[in-house]
């Protein structure tokens, strides 16, 4: 067959080429990695029908469930949290009552990079872009009367994680639901901290020996946590393209598998707590491609490299967040359009979970009506696209299907140079990484100046636009009342015991002893996320990145 | 040589846009220095002044703006300074103008052409005689 489709395309070809003498092609017709894109894709693009398989079995390309979004939709998880910790309840409450049924916790800067609200670094931060959590007290009152053995929660947490996770179980306690059967995430990803989001605090060994005693503790006392979302998210944000996307965070989640192993966990047992999460931006078929591409990529590493037996250790989970770096100032409204069509993305390659953007997120924090717009965006494309009625609907695609195989071979050929070098840690170490998305990040800006890459209302399609907007401001008396909260609450709890099991962590930290118990005892003395985590800096010292451009 | 230094100040970790300005910059001739993330305001103003920078530019995206950048402006002030400050990231319109008042030349935010900030750069230091 695959010679007279050959023959018949050749034919096709000529015919074409001599057409386009009298109606030449004109546009951008590349890759957003720069590969050049064929005019027609046909069967012949395709490869082994072995690669692209069955839905819920090896490879996985198809999905990682046999029915996919007909057994169950995807979750719709929007991502949220500002201010203190009684707004931020509040908010969650509401959004329970609206059927959501997991929560995604946003922390503000100071608490996500260990300094109290009251450290002259978190000027101005307090509760700015998420909630501002001091100690215990603030988890309490951020968790109440949310029962903690009903909902999963999603903290997005990582330098710190040790830390929250460790008050998560103390409410927890308090409301009487043990540390077993608590449900969640925690982002827990250092190593994109120090490639792309910025909030390390420790060098990357000891911030990897912490990740290590998570794991661990993980493993004996909450079956139910899933202790990782390994997340490419920020590295695209930062400006990586789509292969850049899933060759560094699958590099990362190799790194996170070999930490298990040491840790002495069984990577057949630790590979089903283990979730992704992802980007998605506008280039619809790319994006696809992309995700159904990394499941397979991970799918092969887990079973080859790792030798995991156990099919849902092979199988790569992950949520999904629009892209942030998308959305423009100028002309808000189209920033619908764009969510819409990433969402979309998104779902047609198959994402567990999904965080829609507010269209307004490039003026300043998103507003109500704009966050319920976003919502919105999802429930139509579930209950009225009909995209979810058959699972991988693009899969058999011939252009999708090159695209997958195209996005895996140039991710494996990174995969392979990180191994040169020694691992992830040593990639970024030498800034190889960081340098390789700059590299992007400014091509991509230089294609936008050149209008090689039209961005509607930006640079083309331009309007003048001059009423100013309704937008969401934190009140600046917040950071003040937090930190008088803090204050107080210090001058209540038992400075003694704080003071007694600190100087135990420190002592933990300098043996090779796991730091979540010291850390739990320290937390429900109501010692702070600041002391904390300055006790580890005195042991650790703090990462000074190596600064790229 | 017109020399530069970009800075992120607060805890924001988004530097995507500092390091796409500061690599536009130096290719338009311009010397560049970027301070890398998490620099406090009094970090930034005294590598500006030990720097002897012509011009600096902020880089902001978490929301703490109108702490951070009047409290530079302050500090620069106190030093005796008159190291023009232009500011980048996501502000809203009445903080731009507010930002403008306390003594910012431009605000830049989502969607600026790195053409548009090298030609306001340069045309500032023609028009200053400089």
């Amino acid at each position: 067959m695959d010679e007279s489709i050959k023959k018949s395309y050749e034919e096709w070809e000529k015919q074409t080429e001599s057409l386009i003498k009298k109606y030449p092609e004109e546009g951008n017709f590349k890759t957003t990695w720069s590969d050049e894109v064929k005019r027609l894709y046909t069967p012949l693009d395709v490869g082994d029908y072995s690669q692209i398989g069955f839905p819920g079995e090896f490879p996985y390309t198809r999905g990682v469930q046999n029915t996919m979004y007909r057994g169950k939709l995807w979750t719709m998880r929007q991502y949220a949290g500002f201010g203190t910790a009684e707004e931020s309840n509040k908010r969650y409450k509401y959004l329970l009552e609206q059927g959501q049924s997991g929560l995604s916790i946003a922390f503000d800067l100071p608490t996500q990079i260990g300094y109290d609200s009251d450290d002259p670094h978190s000027l101005g931060e307090v509760g700015k872009v998420g909630v501002a959590i001091d100690s215990l007290a603030d988890m309490e009152t951020l968790f109440d009367g949310i029962p903690l053995d009903k909902v999963s929660t999603s903290m997005t947490i990582n330098a710190t994680a040790s830390i929250l996770l460790a008050m998560y179980i103390a409410v927890g306690e308090k409301q009487g639901v043990k540390r077993d059967k608590l449900r969640g995430t925690i982002q827990n990803d250092i190593l994109k901290e120090y490639i792309a989001r910025g909030t390390y605090i420790y060098p990357p060994k000891p911030s990897m020996r912490i990740i290590n005693n998570i794991f661990e503790f993980c493993s004996k006392e909450m079956p139910l946590w899933n202790t990782i979302s390994v997340s490419g998210y920020h590295i695209r944000e930062a400006g990586a393209n789509a292969v850049q996307e899933v060759a560094f965070t699958i590099a990362d989640g190799i790194e996170y598998v070999k930490t298990a192993i040491e840790a002495g966990l069984d990577p057949n047992v630790f590979g089903k707590r283990l979730s992704f999460f992802f980007a998605s931006h506008n280039n619809l078929l790319e994006e696809v491609a992309k995700f159904r591409a990394a499941r397979r990529m991970w799918a092969k590493i887990m079973k080859e490299r790792f030798n995991v037996k156990d099919p849902d250790a092979l199988k790569l989970r992950f949520h999904t967040q629009t892209s942030g770096s998308t959305l423009t100032a100028q002309q808000p409204e189209n920033n619908i359009i764009r969510v819409t069509i990433q969402a979309l993305a998104a779902v047609l390659g198959g994402t567990q979970s999904l965080h829609t953007n507010s269209m307004d997120e490039a003026l300043s924090l998103p507003t109500e009506d704009s966050v319920r717009i976003a919502l919105r965006t999802q429930q139509i494309i579930a209950y009225e696209s009909g995209v979810a009625k058959t699972v991988d609907p693009l899969g058999g695609s011939y252009y999708v299907e090159a695209l997958t195989d195209e996005i895996e071979r140039r991710a494996f050929d990174y995969i392979k140079r990180i191994d040169e070098i020694g691992g992830m840690i040593n990639a970024i170490e030498s800034g190889y990484v960081q340098q390789e998305i700059s590299n992007s990040a400014y091509e991509y800006q230089k294609a936008v100046e050149s209008k090689e890459q039209i961005i509607v209302g930006v640079n083309d399609f331009v309007i003048e636009e001059k009423n100013p907007r309704k937008t969401l401001k934190i009140d600046d008396a917040l950071e003040i009342k937090q930190i008088e909260k803090l204050r107080s609450m210090k001058s209540k709890r038992d400075n003694d015991a704080v003071r007694e099991k600190l100087e135990n962590l420190e002592r933990a930290a300098r043996t090779s002893e796991n730091l979540m118990y010291p850390i739990i005892d320290a937390v429900k003395v109501y010692a702070t996320v600041g002391e904390i985590s300055n006790t580890l800096r005195k042991v650790f010292g703090e990462y000074k990145e190596s600064v790229i451009f | 040589m017109i020399k530069v230094l970009i800075a992120k100040p607060g805890l924001d970790g988004h530097d995507r846009g500092a390091k796409v300005i500061a690599r536009a910059l130096r290719d338009a001739g311009m010397e560049v220095i970027y301070t890398g993330i998490r620099q406090t305001p009094e970090q930034i103003v005294q590598t500006a002044i030990d720097e002897d920078v012509d011009i600096l530019g902020v880089s902001i995206l978490s929301g703490a703006h109108m702490k951070l950048v009047p409290r530079i402006l302050e500090l620069l002030k106190e030093k005796g300074s008159r190291i023009p400050v232009f500011v980048g990231g996501i502000i809203p319109e009445d903080d731009a103008a507010e930002l403008k008042r306390l003594g910012v030349i431009e605000v830049y935010g989502p969607g600026t052409s790195t053409s548009e900030i090298i030609e306001k750069i340069k045309g500032y230091f023609e028009n200053a005689n400089i």
